[in-house]
């Protein structure tokens, strides 16, 4: 098994409190892995050190490494801009540009300084199709995108991060505002890329963990608990916490 | 009981907001009854006389338009520029703080004192005599505190997940800015925009302070003129280094005259310049109502 990211010794702060406490992980390539735990236990900030989101909030640092296929991504002459895009992030609330279905996907290419029309429809179309909406916006893609449900809104937001051919996609409780139909589109999707992609996800939902991943990491109060096999720690998790959490005893 | 009370409340409101109309009301009523008859194309496109009857406000109409126009191009650049800086790049520092305390408050400097910085800076140190460029320069400095604040005041309420997916994409700081941020606030920086013009074609008391005229016969050069010979047009400059009137001046002018005939006159003025600012306005409510539609989050 080939990994993607190494976690050694990770913490993060904001301001004085400590988000996270001394994580050591490693992110299988290639794979779903999903992290769970309750409210409040880091899971999101954690997701978010991967490809330094965390960099835009005031206040906030972060000590350990973080390796990249071999490269850690906190050193200094990281570029975190490259970063961000081959390491695309989908948020937890549908956030479609303001603008049109076509430019929220060609948003990421036309940054990179691309004007060649003709390839970019193609990528649109491409990333459209791969994200399971193409069908059902082919004829009005140049019409509003806040026009769509909230399905379809976040399913254009997984097309706006493949558009930039990324290698990695984080999800952040991708379906937490979405109903169970949408959901399930979703989960489909995850499993469809990740023929493609290394994925990593954050849910509170365990049982869309259990459906999705091939990995789960359990946090709580900052710490790694326990990380495995989705089916060894659904099943037979080494933690006596683990085993509480997943028996639906707290959180 | 609570049901008087709730009542009375109710009345006393309602109250309150019809004083304010009310007032305005009998303004516009009083003014329309003794300016509509005066108002005419002729008293558009006539220069100010000494004879009530012929005179018009061909000069200070244009004077208030170049001065408008320019304040425009002058405040909108810097006042966006900076209410950039301020909310997207400065970082939370003693200096920024004391420049915020700084335009906050002279958003409530007299306009007065304005001119006199006008007077100063522009009109003597710098030369640039009782000239429209000094006008609006002025006027600049002026409306400047008010377009900061409402800049900023548009940025903040862009959401701040817009920003995030956008970063997640790999843009750039600056990318961000330009590419969502800005066009996502550019309705309500408009709107401030709109809105501080709207209150420098009403300034008086800095203009009269730098020295602009009260009494006009001619317009500043036009930029442009087109000519017999080629090459058919020419650009001149020279408009911004003339002499100039504006609408609320004219008003001032004529208002202290004895002559009743200037009073019509002065009358009719200010209709003219109500419906300057009452356009402006609407501008301003349409713009916002038209994009607040098209941007729901």
């Amino acid at each position: 098994m080939e990994s993607a990211f190494k976690i050694e010794g990770l913490n993060a702060f904001y301001g004085e409190k400590q988000a996270l406490k001394a994580i050591d992980m490693e992110i299988p390539r290639k794979m779903v892995t999903a992290i769970i735990g309750p409210s409040g236990c880091g899971k999101s900030t954690f997701i978010r050190c991967l490809n330094r989101m965390n960099d835009l909030i005031p206040g906030f640092r972060v000590s350990g490494r973080v390796f990249y296929q071999g490269k850690d991504i906190y050193s200094k002459d990281v570029d975190v801009i490259e970063i961000r895009r081959r390491i695309g992030m989908v948020f937890q609330k549908p956030n479609p540009f303001p603008k049109s279905i076509y430019e929220n996907v060609a948003y990421g290419l036309r940054i990179q300084g691309m004007r060649d029309r003709k390839r970019m429809d193609e990528i649109v179309e491409e990333s459209l199709k791969k994200a399971a909406l193409w069908e059902e916006v082919k004829d009005r893609l140049h019409t509003s995108a806040l026009n769509l449900s909230g399905g379809q809104q976040q399913r254009l937001c997984i097309a706006r991060a493949l558009a930039v051919k990324p290698e990695v996609i984080l999800f952040d409780e991708p379906c937490s505002a979405l109903d169970p139909v949408a959901t399930a589109k979703i989960e489909d999707l995850i499993d469809e890329l990740k023929r493609d992609y290394t994925v990593v996800i954050v849910t509170h939902n365990m049982q869309q963990a259990a459906r999705v991943s091939e990995f789960t990491g359990f946090f709580m109060l900052g710490e790694l608990v326990e990380f495995d096999r989705t089916e060894k720690i659904f099943t037979n998790p080494s933690s006596k916490v683990t085993e509480d959490y997943i028996t639906g005893r707290f959180g | 009981m609570r049901d008087l009370k709730e009542r009375v409340f109710v009345a006393l409101s309602l109250a309150a907001t019809l004083a304010g109309i009310l007032f305005l009301s009998i303004l516009i009523i009083d003014v329309v009854m003794d300016g509509a008859s005066r108002l005419s194309w002729d008293f558009l496109t006539s220069f100010p006389s000494r004879r009530p009857g012929k005179a018009g406000i061909l000069s200070p109409l244009v004077g208030s338009a170049w001065i408008m126009i320019l304040t425009a191009l002058f405040s909108f650049p810097v006042g966006v520029g900076a209410g950039i800086y301020l909310e997207e790049y400065a970082g939370k520092n003693r200096f920024t703080w004391l420049i915020e305390v700084n335009i906050a408050n002279l958003a409530g400097v007299p306009s007065i004192i304005y001119g006199l910085l006008g007077l100063g800076l522009f009109v003597r140190a710098l030369a640039l005599e009782r000239s429209v460029l000094s006008g609006a320069l002025t006027l600049t400095l002026l409306v400047l505190p008010i377009i900061i604040m409402s800049t900023r005041e548009a940025l903040r309420t862009v959401p701040f997940s817009i920003r995030e997916a956008s970063y997640a994409l790999g843009a750039t700081r600056w990318q961000t800015i330009i590419r969502q941020v800005l066009p996502a606030a550019l309705p309500g920086i408009l709107t401030g925009t709109i809105l501080a013009m709207s209150r420098a074609v009403g300034e008086t008391a800095p203009l009269i302070t730098i020295g602009a005229l009260t009494y006009i016969a001619f317009l500043p050069t036009w930029p442009i003129t087109f000519t017999g010979s080629f090459p058919f047009v020419e650009f001149s400059l020279q408009g911004l280094f003339d002499p100039f009137t504006v609408l609320p001046i004219q008003i001032f002018n004529w208002v202290s005259r004895p002559q009743k005939g200037f009073y019509t006159n002065a009358a009719a003025a200010i209709i003219v310049l109500l419906i300057f600012t009452i356009l402006l306005n609407s501008l301003a409510i349409y713009l916002r109502y038209r994009y607040q539609k098209r941007m729901r989050w």
